[in-house]
Parts: C-alpha cells; structure tokens; sequence
C-alpha cells in the first residue's frame, strides 16, 4: 500500500483515538471550546473542499452554502425517518454500533445528494467564465434555500429538528481528514495537474488534450460532496436547521477563508479556517476587556463589518493571501475584450 | 370586462415594480458598459439612498409639511411634488458622491488588476455597507415618512393604482429621458458609450478615462437612490438589508436586457417587474424571488449575451 | 507517404467577414510544410480550424481521412494534433516539469479513482510518465530547469518548452504558430535545427506559420501563401520566393 494511504489511515487511527478517550472530558470541562473545535473542523472542510473549486481549478463559485444545505437537510430528514430502522437492526439507540452506523449512513447519503446536485448544477453552468459563474452560483444557493424555505416537509421557515447528536471529534476531525487527503491526492497526480491547467490557461489546457469542462465538473461535485459532509455534521451538532443558516453569507463567509489562506494551498487555507473561526470569539472576548471603550464594542462583536473590512483590505494590499501566489487571480488578467 | 381589468391591474403593478428594478439595473448596466465589472455594492447605494431620505426628510418636514396632506388637489399637487422631488434629488446627489468615493477607495486602485479581485472587494464593500448601516442605525426596520399622501388615484373606476405607483412610473419615465438625452447628447455621454467600446482608444483621444467612470458611478448611484426614496414611498418600511433582493433582481434584469446594453436594462427591469407580479397573481406568491433566478439561470445558459447584448469573442 | 492532414475547401465567416475563403490544403506524412502572408491573412485562423478552436463556416477538415469537422480541441488533439501558440501560453503557476507532465492527462490509463487510491497501477504510472517527462526535457536540454518555475525561464526556452509540451501529447501532426518571433538570429538558426530534428526524430509532420522568410525557405519543403484569407501561391520555396502574386502581397517585406 503506498505511502500516503498509509498516513491517511495512521490519521484516522490517532482521531480514532482522542475521541475515545478525550471526548466525553473535553465536551463536559470545555464546552465552550469543544463547540469552538467542531466549529472549527466544519469550516476547515468547506473551506478545503471550496479550494479545489476556486483555488486549484479557479472558479470562482459563490453557492457553497446550498450545498452544505443540501447535505444538512439531507442527513437530517434521513436520520428522523430512518434511524429507528438502523436501531432497530443494530441494538438499539444507545449502542455505539448503531449510533455511529447511523451518522456514518447520513453523512454518506448527506455527501452523495449534495453531489449529485453539484453535477446538475456544474455541468450547465461551468461553461460561464468569471462574473457569470459567481452570479449563477450565487443564484443557485438562493434557489437552493428558497425551495427548503418553501418545502414543509422539510420544515420550510420554521427550520427542522435534527434527530440525534451524533458529531463528535471523531466524526469531524475524521472528515477533516479525509477531505484534505482527497484534495491533496487528486491534486498532487498527473490527473490532477490538469485542474491547474485549467486556472492558468484554459485556451492551452484544451490544446493539450485536456477536457476543461470535465475537471471543472469534477472539482465542483468533489466539492459539493464534501460540503454535504460538512452539513451533515453541522446538523448533527445543532440538533436544529433553519435555512437562513445556509444563505448568501455563509457562502461569503467560506470565500473569506479561501481568499485569506491563499487561493490553490490547501495548508494556507486551513490555517485560515482556524483563524477565521477563532477571531470572532477573540474579539467578543476582546470587546469586553478594558482596553476596548464601550463605544466600539459593537463593531467588535460585529463579525460581519469586520470580515468586509478585512476582504476589502486585503484584496488591496495583499490578494495573494497567507500563502497563495496569486495565480488564481491572474487567470482573469487577460481581459476577455476584443480591443 | 372584469378579467381586462384585472390584467390592467396586474400590468400596472408590474410595470411600477419593474421601474424600480429598471432604474437600478441601469446602474449595474453602465458600470459593466465602462470597466466590464459587476458592482456588486450597487444594491446597497438603492439602501442608501432610501436612508438618506429617511434622514433628510424631517430637515424640510416642517418647510413642505410631509404628511399633512391626505390627498392631491391641483392646488397642492405642485407643492408637495417640490418637497419630494427636493428630498429625491438631495439624496441623489449623496448616493452619487457615495458611489464615486467608493469608485474611488475601492476599486479604482484594482483597476490594473485581474478582475476577480475587484469582484471580491465589491463584495466586501457590499457587506460593510450594510452592516455599517445596521449597527449605526439598527437593523430593526424603520419607517419612511410620508412625502406624498399615498391614496387609490380618482376617475380610473375599477381600476386600482395608488398615488405612489403613479409616481414611480411617472419618475422613471422623467429619469429615463433624461438619461438618454445625457447618454445620446452630451459629451459625456458619447465619452461613456466610447469607453464601452474601447477604452485604449479612447484615452488616446484625448478623454480621461476616469472622470467618465467617475461619471458613470455618479449617475448609476444617483438612479439607484431615486429607486430607493421612489419604492419608500409606496412601501414605507425601510430595513438595512433592503438592497439584497432588489439588487440582484435588477441585476438579472441588466443580464436579460444584455449587460452593458442601456435599453436592455430597462427593457429587463420591466420584463422581470411584470414577470414576478405575474408569478404572485396565478397564485405562487413563495416563487416571487425564485423567478429572478430562475429567469437568471434560462439566459445564462441559452442566451447570456441577453436580449439586445453583443457578443464578445476573446482572440486565441 | 499518405495524406495526414486536408483542408477541403475551408471557409469562415466571423458575422459578415470571411476570414478564410475557400482554402485547400493538404500535408503528407513527415513533411514540413509553410504557411506564410502578411499580417491579418488569415494564418491563424487556418490553425484555429484545425485545432478546434474555430469551426468552418464551410469545408472539411481532415485527418488521415477522417473528418475532424465539430470536434471540440481537446478531442482534436486526442486524435494527434498539437500546437503552440503565438503568445507563448505556458501553465504559468506550474514548474518546468509539470508544464510537460500535465499532457499527459490525455492517454491517462489511472484517473481520479486511482489517484486516491494509490495503488501499484498507479504508482506505476505516474513513475512512468516521470521518466518519460524527463527524458523529453532532456532531449530539448531543459532536464536542468525541471522544478523552475516556467515563467523564470529565458524566452527562448520559453518556445522550447511550449514544443516540448506540445510533443508530450504524442501527435502525429504539430503546428508551431510563429515560433521565431521575438528571437535573434542565432536562436533563429538553432529554431530550424530544432525544428528539422522534431521531425526526424519524432516521426511527425509540421506546419509552420512563421513571418521570418529565412526561417520559412531555409526548412520547409512545401509553402502555402495566404492573403486576405485567400490562397495565392503553393509550392516549394524556390517557386514562392518568385511568384508575383507572393512578391506583390508581401510589397515592401524582405527577408529578414
């Protein structure tokens, strides 16, 4: 067995183990900072899965969220009807076994159904370039939470509730794991060679016998998938979804991370995740503190105006990110003008 | 008879919904026509447009007596036109200098720059808007002062059009022709067309570049923000979030018409105006966002140069 | 030696322009023909035919008999025809060696499935395709330059590269659109050498669109003149370097 899935296989093992023997001590001594670790592990999985898309391949979508949306309601509607059958087979709901084969069968459909609707959403859409493949993305996370917004048996308005807490630290640090592996493998091959062909120069890519639109399509439904897996743990942590939860935000939020860790390094980007998922508690923290007058303490605790504020600073100073170089952006340096 | 009218009606309340998505669609459709790039703040400058009348308007409530009025009469017709058409043009004209200024912080120095940076920085002005907005006004709505008396319009029988509608219709039409006696008779307005078609050539004849895109954001602003105190008028709550839906509405409708195609977008706004009454009235009132998109999705796909855009070849 | 390439009567229409009128071109196995004329004749365009990248408005485009015609580039180039470009377009954000490596995606035997699951397949492969990559790199003397980036490289290893990129896809046809431009003489002299050694030892036919009338009459054997998308003259350089028509279109050019 090679090298890598060796490792990938070590690191399931070691996840394996802290949630073992740590989870149930970190989640009653530290609930603050257990939530912060799962929150952390969910963003780092959007985010990973969102690079392929946007920094590997370099395009630039703007709907993450509904897929996450997706595998959230998903996983959620399949665990309130079928959990009680896999119960049923396995020992019942306080079995380990069944527990943990219950997520494991909703994490799976949650990423499958969320690929599948990645693949109707990429193969029409893909062929638009910059501007227009955003605003299509964009339009078809807002269809997305629309139609959740309008289907009451998924709750519409009124959000669903979620039939079993089963994320843990094994569940989403594993995930974690797993998604980074699959980014990194397919990008580190010859295969994966070509999604960067078709950010640099996608004129060339085809001359030299690479199908743009199929890497494309394949990096986006990869990416939906995971961003299904990333729902469906969200879901079984919240215990609660509402479709305002999955909005044109959230998708922004994922791209914040993105820009911030450098488009095309998936270790940039993790890194970001962290940092972005800990900075607002920091600065709540913060606001609180002495040091801040109380006139500025809103801002603080206003991630939103911060975020904005960081985006647009560093897309002036600094567009590369933490450790990209920059090269997702200058696909779009050749304007598409006939001058 | 009863069904001719109830059309009427519907088209009515289209077309006055639509004027609002055409006024800021024009916005979108001039800024794409000069530096081929999406605003994506411009639904915001709509927001702020319709706060800037919100805050403006108690300064001359008193001098235009806004809201002691309960009808028209030909006498006060004249008299409180003045005093909302003033409170319009004041906010104008701040949403014009708003939309240059960010023109200028935010994008003017990415200009050189691959176009998905500056996509990402009209994203991160959007956000800042709003939630600057939010946290120094509150996100909770307010309520836009009564500048005209909002009644059912006299004489038309069955037919149901209030005053506010009228107004928009009417103000978009004035707006209209004035934008493309700007568009098609100035100097300006040929420099802006000129600059749609080739900006090295044009920069070479002597025009500067950035006073005409200065320009351009002025005016797109300027129609954004009379669509903000216009749609206040008739639907008097104003929240910091308003700009969101509208926004990517007329957006659409700047893509339907063709982007950068000045008639389009207006001809756009309308279609989707009339498009989401419709959608309402058969009986579908959750779709009335969805169809924007869903409208969105057909062009792009089968026809995304739109319907009076051009097609752009890039040169292998 | 049969025919590997036919232009049947290939017209385009750009809305009401005609770019290319009625152009026949035909090219045997192993020869290293000339496409020459002004600025704007149309030479380009003939590779964007051929390449996929354009479709004829009319005509047939024909490789070892089989009609190329619809075809999307990608597939054009699965079936043997490489080309470089006349602005250099590397993979700007990838390494020498990755440049090269990247084509060959188009025979991959082990995909994305594989490229998770590691196996000795694929293990196998990719080792492979790294021989093969640096062997090739070796030949063109660029082995040294393999993990720099493909940007840094001097300009006339730039051109190399892009036709060490172009061969990786194992064609049977290349097309090199100006690769001469931006050169100095010298490097002009080892590009014909270069180019004839292409062809020996890869077993393949060029064609060559090219402004240097040196370059062209030095190595071609055949030469096609287009002007105002129209063919004006066809046939060995000795006759073109004669004929009117050519002298006339090209009124004011030397060689250079």
């Amino acid at each position: 067995m090679s090298r890598s899935l060796l490792s990938l296989m070590l690191a399931l093992v070691v996840c394996v183990g802290i949630s073992f023997f740590g989870e149930n001590f970190i989640a009653s001594n530290f609930a603050y900072y257990y939530d912060i670790l799962i929150s952390i592990g969910v963003n780092i999985i959007l985010a990973t899965s969102l690079n392929l898309v946007n920094g590997y391949t370099g395009q630039f979508s703007l709907g993450h969220a509904g897929f996450m949306a997706i595998g959230a309601y998903a996983s959620a509607s399949w665990s309130n009807h079928l959990d009680p059958v896999i119960f049923g087979m396995l020992g019942g709901s306080e079995s380990p076994v069944a527990t943990n084969a219950a997520m494991f069968i909703s994490t799976l459909f949650a990423g499958v159904l969320a690929a599948i609707a990645g693949f109707a959403v990429g193969v029409p859409s893909l062929r638009l370039k910059g501007d227009y493949l955003a605003i299509v993305t964009l339009g078809f996370g807002e269809i997305i939470r629309v139609a959740i917004l309008n289907t009451d048996f998924l709750g519409a308005s009124r959000g669903l509730s979620v039939a079993g807490t089963y994320t843990n630290l094994f569940w989403t640090y594993g995930s974690v794991v797993l998604c980074i592996y699959v980014v990194l493998s397919l990008v580190h091959s010859t295969y994966g060679r070509g999604f960067l062909t078709v950010r640099d120069d996608e004129v060339a890519a085809e001359a030299m016998g690479i199908n743009t639109t199929k890497y494309k399509v394949v990096a986006f439904v990869v990416a939906s998938f995971f961003a299904g897996v990333a729902g469906a743990l969200y879901a079984h942590f919240k215990a609660f979804v509402t479709p305002e939860g999955f909005n044109f935000f959230r998708s922004v939020d994922v791209v914040v991370i993105v820009i911030l860790g450098g488009m095309g390094s998936t270790i940039g980007v993790v890194l970001a995740a962290v940092l972005l998922t800990i900075l607002p508690e920091v600065l709540r923290a913060l606001a609180h503190t002495q040091f801040v007058p109380a006139a500025y303490q809103g801002l603080l605790e206003n991630r939103l105006i911060l975020y904005s504020l960081l985006l647009i600073i560093l897309m002036l100073t600094r567009p590369q990110g933490l450790f990209g170089d920059g090269t997702a952006f200058k696909k779009w340096s050749r304007r598409s003008r006939v001058d | 008879m009863d069904k001719l009218i109830e059309m009427l009606q519907q088209l009515v309340n289209g077309v006055s919904l639509g004027s609002i998505y055409a006024l800021i669609a024009l916005g979108y459709t001039m800024v794409y026509g000069v530096l081929r790039f999406i605003n994506f703040a411009h639904g915001d400058i709509y927001m702020l447009g319709a706060y800037a009348g919100y805050l403006l308007a108690p300064l001359f409530a008193h001098t235009f007596k806004f809201g002691d009025f309960d009808t028209f009469t030909p006498e006060n017709t004249l008299f409180i036109l003045s005093g909302a058409g003033l409170v319009m043009i004041l906010s104008m004209a701040i949403c014009a200098t708003i939309g240059v200024l960010i023109e200028r912080i935010a994008y003017r120095p990415l200009r050189e720059r691959p176009r998905l940076n500056v996509l990402i920085t009209a994203i991160g002005v959007s956000l800042f808007l709003q939630n600057m907005t939010q946290y120094r006004l509150g996100a909770n709505p307010r309520a836009f002062p009564q500048l005209i008396p909002v009644h059912v319009v006299e004489g038309l029988g069955n037919l149901t059009i209030l005053t506010s509608q009228l107004a928009i219709i009417l103000a978009t039409i004035v707006l209209l022709i004035i934008l493309r006696f700007v568009v098609m008779r100035t100097k300006i307005g040929l420099a802006m067309r000129a600059l749609s078609l080739n900006p090295t050539a044009c920069s070479i004849m002597g025009v500067n570049n950035d006073v005409v895109i200065s320009f351009t954001f002025a005016l797109g602003s300027a129609l954004a923000a009379a669509a903000g105190i216009l749609v206040s008028m008739d639907s008097p709550s104003i929240n910091p979030l308003m700009g969101n839906l509208p926004g990517i509405k007329a957006f659409v409708a700047a893509v339907l018409g063709g982007i950068g195609n000045i008639p389009g977008a207006a001809l756009g706004g309308l279609i989707i105006g009339i498009l989401e009454t419709l959608v309402v009235a058969i009986g579908f009132p959750q779709w009335r966002d969805g169809i924007a998109f869903a409208v969105l999705i057909v062009i792009l796909l089968f026809k995304p140069t739109g319907i009076l855009g051009r097609v752009e070849r890039e040169k292998v | 030696m049969g025919s590997l390439l036919k232009l049947d009567n290939c017209t385009i229409r750009f809305g009401g322009l005609t770019a290319v009128s009625a152009f026949c071109m035909e090219i045997t196995n192993g020869e290293l023909v000339g496409l020459i004329g002004p600025n704007g004749a149309g030479k380009t365009t003939v590779f964007n035919m051929v390449t996929g990248v354009y479709q004829p408005t009319e005509g047939e485009v024909l490789l070892a008999g089989e009609r190329l015609n619809g075809l999307k580039p990608y597939a054009i180039t699965g079936k043997g025809i490489a080309r470089t470009f006349q602005n250099i377009r590397l993979f700007s954000s990838l390494t020498v060696f990755d440049n090269v490596r990247a084509s060959f995606n188009l025979r991959l035997k082990h995909g994305p499935i594989h490229a998770l699951t590691r196996g000795r397949a694929f293990l196998n492969e990719e080792a492979e395709i790294e021989k093969r990559t640096l062997e090739l790199l070796k030949i063109f003397n660029l082995d040294r330059f393999r993990e720099v980036m493909c940007k840094s490289l001097p300009y006339g290893d730039q051109r190399r590269l892009e036709i060490v990129r172009a061969l990786a896809t194992q064609p049977k046809l290349l097309l090199l659109d100006e690769p001469a431009a931006g050169m100095t003489p010298t490097e002009k002299s080892n590009l014909m050498k270069l180019i004839e050694f292409v062809r020996e030892t890869f077993d393949i036919s060029v064609l060559l669109v090219e402004h240097d009338m040196r370059v062209v009459m030095g190595i071609c054997k055949r030469i096609y003149v287009l002007d105002h998308g129209v063919k004006i003259a066809e046939g060995p350089p000795e006759k073109i370097r004669r004929d009117p028509k050519v002298i006339e279109a090209y009124l004011g050019e030397g060689p250079s």
